[in-house]
């Protein structure tokens, strides 16, 4: 990037810039409505149906926003990292490039990068190297305990000072009852968020795929619900006893909606994500051994997919994440079971969630709460909003526009999508963060 | 409150000490008037008293310790008792057993007074049922230590001149301290407010019972403090069970002088040792002007010389 690149580009941002006849859809303020989005200087001036009712002064650039639905930008709460370790599958400049071509304007890391994120210096590190690579902002969560070994709980205070927004052993489950114990209520001294996968690993055992009808003609080994249903309900147990804050990473069942709800009726301080793949897809899709629909926990009967909608849509669930996944041939090209979890998602989460919107599951608020407004509030992010001098992070969404997922084209260095050739209908055109326009789609 | 020694009447009427739970506010003061008188023994070139001639002290301890047990040995030789150091391994798996035995034992050899320590709450009264002579509790567990409390109190109120109406902060691992119990009970007791601080894995659950404040942020913890007592982290406690780590305990609930700055102004600093240097404390904090700690010590002879004193004086055929 020269200077002069930097010159014009400041330039720019100087210059306000509007769009107009814009559906925005803000649901911080209750807003859905056609109106006009201003940006000056990184922030956002105004948006809504009135801001423009003067005109526009001299000097400002006006886009024609019709018939585009702008919302803020997309926060990712479970993105896994190649970097450090595993830069072949993913860096902060890859996944700066997946997520911009996803309107997602922040992504919070997993911490079980090699080495794993469980010390305040390597916090810095990674702050460091999404200042210089990314373009999207970044926050990092922590380990919960050292290693991600389920032993010991890792330096909640020096880390949540040194920028991590949460703990968690990212695809472990804490399965010491003592330790998930002695780590909520040590978070609370600090007010740290707990996330948790939730799966209980002695029951999960060695199956890869959810126990039923499928698994047993697949041949698979199967995992029962209940290892979901047992670890969530041990965890609420143990946020009544600790009054800690609790994130469920990924729910997936019927029964871990219902063991939720009670949970947030009783007052506890929980909440739970849902990925994109449990809402999208079922066991059905894995079809012929497909290892890139390889989860954890794993694809799950129909019925439990419409159940997640629908907490979803009722807000018993809260966030929508991507659980971008980069993984290789080397790890992903393999037998089933043998084969690692996980698959990209930065670039189609908002699509395969447009889905639910179309279908008519979830109202465009009830959306953009779940993908940018819950997860921003949950971890103290200020993003998530498009009031005046909030942060201009948007997303511009062509919400009818068709198109066929070609894997090649991902910019995301690893290719492991479940929805290759997939079909589509709506695409982010255009996303921003401060301000900045950081992606384009090439028309 | 004065308390005429030739008078028997019964100012402490118990023939143990096991803790401070079940002490009258007049029988903590009788102890420690008394233990102000033994001070100045203490401080003389002839430091002998004969009251405890003849008499036999067994010190118990089936836990490792060096100061209290060589404070209960000093006190006991200045009073004139022939005094006998037990130490005992607790390897032993059928320790209640062992326990039970060891008293039988050491019963027969006709000792006045027994002082023991065990790992094991309640330890110490299960002896005490089992003997017939007088027995104090030199800790047991996490339960109580009686004459730390006492001599912590004796230290408050010579340079405080009272306990009542102070605000004392006491710091750290609370939960397995058995030295907090005890202040705990005798510091309300005799009227001071308690503060609990520490993080939340090592404060006890139902503190808010105990008549104390729990805080988990110092500073909230130490505001207004008259004093501040800070309390050993167990070794084994630091890595992560507990606490992440030592330099993070440090970092957040560690005194130094930049904490002790928001407790009251002139606020003293005390710690029952052995301290952990920049774990629990900061040296300079420690080894400052506003600390106690050394004092403390010399006040653990003078207490331990008037808790055996008094309790002789219920011995048969005093």
């Amino acid at each position: 990037m020269t200077s002069r690149v930097q010159t014009d580009r400041r330039a720019a941002e100087q210059r306000p810039t509007v769009f107009s006849h814009a559906r925005i859809v803000d649901p911080a303020r209750g807003l859905d409505a056609v109106g006009s989005v201003i940006v000056a200087e990184g922030r956002i001036l105004a948006a809504g149906p009135e801001v423009l009712n003067q005109g526009s002064p001299e000097g400002w650039e006006i886009v024609d926003a019709t018939d585009k639905v702008i919302v803020p930008g997309l926060v990712d709460a479970r993105v896994f990292m190649g970097e450090p370790g595993h830069e072949h599958r993913e860096t902060f400049a890859s996944v700066s490039r997946a997520a911009a071509a996803g309107g997602v304007t922040t992504i919070v890391t997993m911490p079980d990068t090699d080495p794993v994120i469980d010390d305040p210096a390597l916090v810095d590190f990674v702050l460091r190297r999404a200042r210089e690579q990314s373009e999207v902002r970044v926050h990092p969560m922590a380990a919960l305990t050292k290693g991600q070994k389920g032993l010991e709980t890792t330096e909640f205070g020096l880390l949540c000072e040194a920028g991590a927004v949460a703990f968690t052993d990212a695809r472990k489950s804490v399965a010491s009852s003592l330790v998930m114990r002695r780590a909520l209520t040590y978070a609370r001294d600090f007010d740290a968020l707990i996330v948790h996968h939730v799966e209980d690993p002695s029951l999960a055992g060695a199956g890869v795929a959810t126990e039923g009808e499928f698994a047993t003609r697949m041949g698979l080994p199967g995992i029962p619900r209940e290892a979901e249903s047992i670890m969530l309900e041990r965890d609420m147990r143990l946020v009544d006893l600790t009054k800690g804050r609790y994130h469920a990473s990924q729910l997936s069942t019927a029964q871990s909606v219902e063991i939720l709800r009670i949970a947030k009726a009783r007052g506890l301080d929980v909440t739970a994500s849902v990925s994109i793949n449990h809402l999208s897809l079922n066991e059905m899709d894995i079809g012929t051994y497909r290892s890139f629909l390889k989860f954890s926990p794993p694809l799950r009967h129909e019925d439990d997919r419409q159940a997640v909608i629908e907490a979803l849509a009722e807000g018993v669930i809260d966030m929508i994440v991507s659980s971008h996944d980069p993984q290789d041939v080397e790890t992903k090209r393999h037998p089933f079971a043998e084969a690692a979890d996980g698959a990209i998602g930065l670039e189609t989460l908002l699509s395969a969630s447009l889905r639910l919107v179309h279908d008519g599951r979830l109202s465009w608020t009830r959306l953009v709460e779940a993908l940018s407004l819950r997860p921003a509030e949950r971890l103290g992010l200020g993003a998530g909003r498009l009031s005046p001098g909030s942060p201009a992070d948007l997303a511009v969404i062509d919400p009818g526009m068709p198109w066929l997922l070609d894997r090649q084209a991902l910019a995301s260095r690893s290719k492991n999508t479940p929805f290759e050739d997939a079909r589509f209908i709506g695409r982010v055109v255009r996303t921003l963060v401060g301000g900045r326009t950081i992606h384009v789609l090439d028309a | 409150m004065t308390n005429a020694p030739s008078t028997p009447a019964p100012a402490f009427p118990h023939r143990h000490l096991l803790g401070i739970e079940g002490l009258t506010p007049l029988q903590i003061l009788h102890l420690l008037d008394k233990a102000d008188d033994e001070v100045l023994v203490s401080r003389q070139v002839e430091k002998k008293k004969n009251v405890l001639r003849g008499r036999t002290q067994i010190n118990l301890f089936f836990e490792a310790s060096t100061r209290t047990q060589s404070s209960f040995e000093i006190a006991g030789k200045r009073l004139g008792a022939d005094v006998m150091n037990m130490s005992v391994a607790s390897s032993s798996v059928k320790k209640g057993e062992t326990l039970i035995d060891t008293a039988a034992t050491l019963n027969a050899m006709r000792p006045d007074i027994l002082v023991v320590r065990h790992h094991a709450a309640g330890a110490v009264h299960l002896l005490a049922r089992k003997v017939s002579c007088s027995v104090i509790n030199a800790g047991d567990g996490a339960h109580e230590h009686p004459t730390q409390a006492l001599l912590d109190a004796l230290t408050i109120r010579r340079h405080k001149g009272t306990i009542e109406g102070l605000t004392v902060a006491i710091c750290g691992d609370i939960v397995h301290s058995r030295v907090a119990r005890s202040n705990i009970l005798l510091l309300n007791a005799l009227g001071a407010r308690v503060k609990l601080v520490g993080p939340s894995t090592l404060l006890p659950s139902g503190a808010e019972r105990l008549c104390v404040e729990t805080f988990t942020d110092m500073k909230k913890g130490l505001e207004g403090a008259d004093i501040v007592m800070m309390l050993r982290l167990q070794r084994e406690r630091m890595n992560g069970s507990f606490v992440p780590s030592v330099r993070e305990y440090f970092r957040y609930w560690g005194l130094d002088s930049e904490k002790l700055a928001w407790a009251a102004p002139g606020a003293l600093v005390m710690h029952p040792g052995p301290m952990n240097r920049g774990v629990e404390i900061d040296p300079e904090v420690a080894d400052g002007p506003q600390s106690l700690i050394a004092e403390q010590v010399e006040m653990g002879v003078a207490v331990r010389m008037a808790v055996l004193e008094t309790l002789a004086e219920h011995l048969p055929n005093a």
